[in-house]
């Protein structure tokens, strides 16, 4: 294949990762915004999301496509529902103290994922993609469904937009972003914002790794790697910020793909990652948001 | 006593905060030995212009001269080393220590420069208690600063601020949120400490810029309104108009 | 007046402001380190090796607890610091055949020198940023053993062979193979740097870095170079941290990447965590005590992770203290 397609292809391929990357990155922003804390269980809940999926996949017979929506519905949400009892249960106790809820969520980290190695077991499993058409390009066949996956992330992105603040659960969640003492003055339940914001975070983590199930498989150590990609974005997005997460995730996957063609993957992920840890150092701002307060 | 050059010369210093001029062009001087008191309604830029001196800010365009000596790039530690001690505007104790532990640290500080002297077990304990039985608190020595009253904690911070030994001791609304009582108290403590060190000292409470300060300067929106002693502040027209409340 | 108390009260004082450890923390300490030395002799084969492995891990405790406990900097990626140690001193054994004195002179160099640069940079940041840092320039060290697999064998790994893990004295060598050898080396390493972090708890420098984790703002303006206070803490505690990586591989002889990944950073913040953070024996009691708690779990489940991470939920929601600052908290205010 000629540069000009192969660094097309590469582009494409770094769009996919763009899109699932920014839904995993904005629950990990949204819960670091309101929050204050960082949730380093995230990849679990990820990891969760698509073993969930495949399990929920497996249920149903007929059609791919009736599993996979299956899964896109219902693995989110108990995704979700796990994350709210984990911080109704554990991270409420402590205050939301950071460095606290940073031990906590690792703990959490070790005990999903080793729940996820018992139940679901070693092995990496496929879900089957809701419909495997190819469409043709002069120079390779494409998926349909990857660029689905970046239409329906797009969708998700803007709904997420909308919800934020275009709704009156958007305005809760900034008001308590904004002051929590003057929010919870005003009425609003900040305990169960929290935990709102949370489970929403973790729920996006879920919607994100059921779209990516069908093209890559479910492990359960799969939450790893975008973890510390979410990292990456929400730092060089600036903290909190919705178009900076956006702009970073697009960014980071572009470049994930196109700089893995010219190095080794290992080399490119030691460049990337000393990269973003200089940008911290030197601009923890982030390289677009201004400091979030 | 008078000394040839001032101790601290400010000249045209300024500092913006985003569009903001917090500090707007202050030129400003204070002989040694002076007890000199800084008024001014809030935001008039009192607390940044004396962040400016000790360091806990950085100048936007401006100098600070104190001691003879340059100092506006200087980071804050090196200020307090020079001489310059900053108590806090709102308390800032080691609260888990005990008080004595606090104090000890700002000696320990200051023995480690001191050579000759050195630093010994024997010579922390000694000026640690001796800070302490300055601001009365020798009997609160083995508390624990968080446990202490309020009016025991910013009492605390003057001890670490004396446990210097500065030759400028920065009272940033020393007296805010204490009772009559130890205001009266608090009072006598400052000119015990005026009759060695300069004193510059931010007050919102009239009766004790009154009782304690030799000259006094009022800000206002980040300029100087205007300077004097306490008789010449009082019958200004412009003060009593911009502050004082007529 | 104020003046009439001082004397009597500077002489009360005076007995208890000391910058060396007190005669009882000193007996205590010894009596733990004499304990330790009779386990040699008592301990089962299979117990003599667990508590020479938990002594060597116990020091990489010891040196993050330097940096966490007691200057209050939560890092994700001391695992760099162990594993430069142990790569310091096992490449230089592997390939370079050096003896294990400079073989260990060199995984020290190898941490030191990481912990000054990795401190210089991430120390321009604090809290949740720090941690990101930290995680990330350890994850690029990760990485860098396994891009280099060609020398380092990746997560494969590395073994030392017997022949070369001697350590040679003027009046003879030792064998680090040998269990008893292996064991008092350990424990020799250990008392070493118990004893350094003991005195200097007490000492000026000890206290500004438990002050500054209070408070660095104020620090700052009772003039201490908070910076230069908090990078020396972190390259000390990258030394001791690379100690016991050097000592691990020279004294196991084993070196691999997994030494430098992830758990290796959380584990140390486990034990220091459950074994009480800023104080002197916490590290080794919460070493001790996880290395059992998951060796017997291990004996009815495969599911050691999970008992990690109930044992850090558990402790961070009901013993932030851990084990150590609980009883010091409770009944001997004294411990160190």
């Amino acid at each position: 294949m000629a540069f000009g397609p192969y660094f097309l292809l590469a582009s494409l391929e770094g769009l996919v990762t763009a899109a699932v990357l920014s839904l995993m990155a904005l629950g990990l922003s949204l819960v670091f915004g309101v929050m204050r804390v960082v949730n380093v269980a995230h990849g679990e809940f990820y990891m969760l999301g698509a073993v969930l999926a495949w399990w929920f996949s497996t249920l149903v017979g007929g059609h791919p496509a009736v599993g996979f929506l299956l899964a896109l519905v219902l693995s989110p949400l108990v995704v979700a529902a796990i994350a709210f009892v984990a911080e109704r249960l554990v991270l409420s106790r402590l205050k939301y103290e950071p460095e606290a809820t940073i031990v906590a969520t690792i703990g959490l980290l070790y005990i999903v994922q080793q729940l996820a190695l018992t139940f679901y077991g070693p092995e990496a499993r496929p879900v089957e993609a809701p419909f495997n058409y190819r469409i043709s390009l002069p120079w390779f066949g494409y998926s349909a469904y990857k660029l689905a996956v970046i239409g329906f992330s797009i969708l998700m992105m803007i709904a997420t937009w909308f919800v934020l603040t275009r709704t009156k659960i958007g305005l809760v969640m900034r008001a308590t972003q904004f002051d929590r003492e003057t929010a919870q003055a005003f009425g609003i339940p900040v305990g169960r914002v929290y935990a709102g914001v949370f489970a929403l975070g973790a729920g996006l983590a879920a919607v994100a790794a059921v779209l990516i199930v069908p093209i890559q498989q479910a492990h359960y150590l799969m939450g790893h790697d975008p973890l510390l990609l979410s990292f990456i974005v929400v730092i060089i997005g600036g903290l909190g910020s919705l178009r900076g997460t956006v702009v970073a995730a697009v960014l980071i996957g572009l470049s994930d793909g196109i700089i893995s063609m010219f190095f080794s993957p290992t080399l490119a992920k030691m460049l990337a990652t000393l990269a973003v840890a200089m940008v911290l150092v030197f601009r923890p701002q982030g390289l677009f948001g201004t400091v979030a307060r | 006593m008078a000394a040839v050059t001032p101790l601290l010369v400010t000249r045209d210093l300024c500092r913006t905060f985003g569009g903001l001029r917090a500090v707007d062009q202050v030129s400003f001087s204070l002989p040694e030995g002076e007890t000199h008191a800084i008024i001014g309604p809030n935001g008039a830029g009192k607390t940044t212009f004396v962040s400016l001196i000790c360091g806990r800010v950085a100048p936007s365009s401006g100098s600070v001269v104190f001691a003879g000596d340059e100092i506006s790039r200087m980071p804050a530690h090196r200020r307090v080393r020079a001489g310059i001690a900053y108590t806090f505007q709102i308390t800032s104790v080691f609260a888990n220590l005990t008080a004595f532990d606090n104090v000890a640290l700002a000696v320990q500080r200051r023995l480690i420069d001191d050579r000759a002297r050195g630093l010994s077990a024997r010579a922390l304990t000694e000026q640690g208690m001796d800070a302490l039985t300055r601001v009365g608190l020798a009997e609160h020595a083995g508390k624990v600063a968080g446990n202490l009253s309020y009016g025991h904690q910013r009492l605390l911070e003057v001890a670490m601020g004396l446990a210097l030994k500065p030759r400028l001791l920065i009272l940033d609304e020393p007296t805010q949120g204490l009772s009559d009582g130890e205001i009266d108290n608090f009072i006598a403590l400052v000119r015990q400490i005026g009759a060695e060190a300069t004193v510059l000292l931010i007050e919102h409470n009239m009766d004790v810029v009154m009782a304690l300060a030799e000259r006094i300067t009022v800000m206002e929106q980040g300029r100087i309104l205007a300077q004097g002693t306490p008789d010449e502040i009082r019958a200004d027209n412009a003060v009593q108009q911009a502050y004082l409340g007529g | 007046m104020p003046g009439r108390a001082e004397g009597g009260v500077t002489r009360a004082m005076a007995n208890r402001i000391k910058l060396t450890p007190s005669a009882k923390s000193l007996a205590l300490h010894a009596g733990v380190v004499l304990l330790l030395l009779a386990l040699n002799f008592l301990l089962p084969e299979y117990h003599r090796g667990v508590f020479a492995r938990v002594l060597v891990l116990a020091v990489f405790a010891m040196g993050y607890n330097l940096a966490f406990g007691y200057t209050g900097l939560l890092s994700l990626g001391h695992a760099m610091f162990f594993a430069a140690g142990l790569y310091g001193a096992g490449l230089t054994v592997y390939h370079l055949e050096w003896s294990v004195w400079p073989a260990f002179a060199a995984g020290l160099a190898a941490g030191t020198g990481l912990a000054l640069v990795v401190g210089f940079l991430a120390l321009r940041t604090t809290g949740v940023a720090f941690m990101i840092v930290t995680l990330m320039f350890a994850q690029v060290f990760y990485l860098t053993t396994l891009y280099f697999t060609t020398y380092t064998r990746g997560e494969e790994g590395l073994v030392l062979p017997q022949s070369s893990r001697v350590l040679a004295f003027p009046g003879g060598a030792l064998n680090l193979s040998d269990p008893s050898t292996r064991y008092l080396v350990a424990l020799t390493l250990f008392t070493l740097v118990l004893t350094v972090i003991l005195f200097l708890v007490r000492a000026p420098f000890g206290r500004s870095l438990v002050a500054i984790r209070e408070n660095d703002e104020r620090m700052r303006m009772l003039g201490y170079n908070v910076f230069a206070n908090k990078l020396a803490s972190v390259v000390l505690s990258g030394l001791f941290c690379a100690a016991s990586g050097a000592a691990y591989a020279v004294l196991f002889g084993y070196v691999g990447s997994g030494f430098a990944a992830i758990q290796y950073s959380i584990l140390p913040l486990l034990w220091v965590l459950v074994g009480g953070a800023a104080t002197t024996l916490g590290p080794l009691i919460g070493t001790l005590f996880m290395f059992y708690v998951i060796d017997t779990a291990s004996s009815y489940t495969t599911a050691h992770l999970l008992v990690v991470g109930l044992v850090l939920i558990g402790v961070i929601l009901f013993f932030p203290k851990g084990i150590a600052g609980t009883v010091r908290g409770r009944w001997l205010p004294w411990l160190p």
